[in-house]
């Protein structure tokens, strides 16, 4: 009976199925079908020219025992992450929060400013310049000129400060999605709370903030998070303009980097899947995570 | 500090506060804008400036000379300038159009119809905004070269057209529609395509216009790297990183490029923000 009902919903509802079909067949072909495939390729040896060959768990013993450079690659991306991620998360919101108390020209205008990085596409590149590493980069110069130092130094190629140049740009580049929707949050809080919230005591900003503000933003600090978080691990493109592929000592090398590398540089995409599902594994895992942590907040 | 808004709240508001919080947001801005500066600077230097020592920051000597090298430099080695503005261009354009159409009619009966397996379907949706770079690019690079498709515009367009983040926004701005409007339709004898065409399109107007900018950035600033490989077919992306790597020499050219570059999506983004803040509205995550 309850089979009958079923079959009977689904052709009420055929032209709903019919209207949803482009988008799933595209989201299936191009998405879906890619992440089933890229887990079944995992467990192959495959170069393209030839068929997949079975190769069971080879690979996955091979990146947890055999690849050095993946765990360089490894500790490289959870640093980055670690820092970039909440670093990025919390600039969205405080700035987001900031923005919120200016009126509404000039909060116009700096959101304007704050987003234009996120959305300028290659123009990290002209971080490039200003940290070069010889002596017409405007930061050698800058030191150089204060008297801080005396020679110039290789930012960019110099394992130690390559790390940190490149978590500078992606937090200049950090305030995107996430922070256009704190935004919006911020402004759809019930101003009656805030009322309610003076008259009970609350006695400055930063009390309202944790008290009141936060609570109201429940849904938009999840999205937020989800955003940042595969921002966070997809980092690649930045090192690699930055720092040079490959870089000095590997030191800005991130998983995603390494998979490009086994991927499309060396042809190995049984490997380089098996690396992406492990990346997919570990950002599905923090992301439930903090999901669970930021509901909880949100409800108390 | 007329320009603070007096608290809304009744909260108080030290003025130590406020100073401190409008020093911050401007330190913070120069920061953002430095890049910017710097590229549109370096765009109007001419050579003998790029290379001065000491290096200045701002230009003494204005030139548009690097924007005319730019025209005439892909001219010998690679194909017109032009082209690959065509290229970022068209692309642009076409792939935004088609992702609001696909997406909007899907989000539509995700909306507002509980049909089996809308609920799964979305929640498949909200994991693969977790999906990142690898994870999908080289499987699909595998699938489009069974199509054939790699090498052409269709190898750019059609990954990026499913977008779950666009589908993402506007189902949800989608569900704070009224119900009583869609039902009215209904009643006048509307199918769900009329009501979506006549009904909720006009509504989620500022949810559409979100899903362009956000869209025609992704297209506009997409390489297509990998999946390209002809000259006559790439984008601006790909030419800007080629002249910038193509050595010291061509750093006013690149910047002169970058600037180029930037101005369409900021010029979309300034015209559809307030919008765009308003679907963000709804941009929650329940």
């Amino acid at each position: 009976m309850e089979r009958k009902y079923y079959i009977k919903e689904i052709i009420k509802y055929k032209s709903c199925y019919l209207m949803i079909m482009p988008f799933m067949i595209l989201f299936f072909v191009f998405i879906v079908l890619p992440v089933i495939s890229s887990f079944v390729l995992s467990f192959t040896n495959f170069n393209m020219l030839e068929l997949p060959k079975f190769a069971a768990f080879n690979n996955y013993i091979r990146l947890l025992l055999d690849d050095d450079v993946f765990l360089i690659a490894i500790r490289n991306t959870f640093v980055f992450a670690l820092i970039t991620g909440p670093l990025g998360y919390f600039a969205c919101l405080i700035f987001a929060w900031l923005i919120n108390e200016l009126g509404p020209k000039l909060r116009a205008v700096l959101t304007f400013i704050f987003y234009a990085p996120s959305i300028s596409g290659t123009l990290f590149i002209m971080w490039a310049f200003i940290f070069s590493g010889d002596q017409y980069g405007y930061l050698n110069y800058f030191l150089n000129s204060l008297g801080i130092i005396d020679e110039p130094v290789q930012w960019l190629n110099n394992p130690n400060t390559m790390l940190i140049i490149i978590i500078i740009v992606q937090i200049w580049m950090s305030l995107g999605a996430s922070f256009l929707a704190f935004i919006a949050g911020l402004q759809g809080v019930d101003r009656q709370l805030y009322e309610a919230a003076a008259v009970d005591g609350v006695k400055n900003r930063w009390q309202e903030l944790f008290l009141i503000t936060l609570p109201s933003m429940g849904p938009q600090l999840l999205f937020g998070a989800v955003m940042q978080i595969s921002a966070a691990f997809a980092v690649s493109s930045i090192c690699i303009a930055l720092a040079g592929f490959p870089s000095t000592d590997y030191a800005a090398l991130t998983i995603v980097s390494h998979i490009m590398d086994y991927g499309t540089i060396r042809f190995e995409l049984g490997y380089a899947s098996a690396l992406s599902f492990v990346l997919f594994s570990v950002i599905i895992i923090i992301n439930s995570v903090i999901q669970a942590v930021i509901k909880k907040y949100a409800d108390s | 500090m007329g320009l603070l808004n007096k608290s809304k709240s009744g909260v108080r508001r030290s003025a130590y506060g406020d100073f401190f919080v409008f020093l911050i947001l401007c330190l913070v801005a120069v920061f953002m804008l430095i890049p910017f500066i710097y590229a549109i600077v370096q765009a109007f230097k001419p050579m003998e400036e790029i290379f001065a020592y000491p290096p200045k920051f701002f230009v003494v000597n204005p030139t548009i000379e690097n924007f005319y090298i730019l025209s005439q430099l892909t001219n010998n080695m690679w194909v017109p300038f032009s082209r690959y503005i065509v290229n970022t261009a068209f692309i642009s354009v076409v792939g935004t159009i088609i992702t609001l159409i696909i997406s909007s009619m899907a989000a539509f009966p995700l909306a507002k119809y509980p049909f089996p397996g809308s609920k799964i379907i979305f929640k498949i949706i909200i994991l693969s905004l977790l999906f990142v770079g690898p994870v999908t690019s080289v499987p699909q690079y595998v699938i489009l070269a069974k199509m054939g498709a790699i090498n052409t515009y269709y190898a750019v367009l059609l990954p990026a057209l499913a977008s779950p983040l666009g589908l993402f926004l506007l189902k949800n701005f989608m569900t704070q529609i009224n119900d009583a409007m869609i039902e009215a339709a209904k009643i006048d004898g509307a199918n769900i395509l009329t009501i979506y065409y006549k009904v909720v399109i006009p509504i989620v107007r500022p949810a559409i216009l979100t899903l362009v900018i956000l869209s025609f950035q992704g297209f506009w600033n997409n390489t297509g790297s990998g999946f390209i490989y002809d000259e006559a077919k790439k984008f601006l992306p790909t030419i800007l990183s080629q002249i910038v790597s193509s050595g010291i020499a061509r750093v006013g050219v690149g910047a002169a490029a970058s600037v180029i570059m930037m101005i369409p999506p900021f010029v979309i983004f300034i015209m559809l923000q307030r919008r765009v803040i308003e679907t963000m509205a709804h941009a929650g995550i329940k």
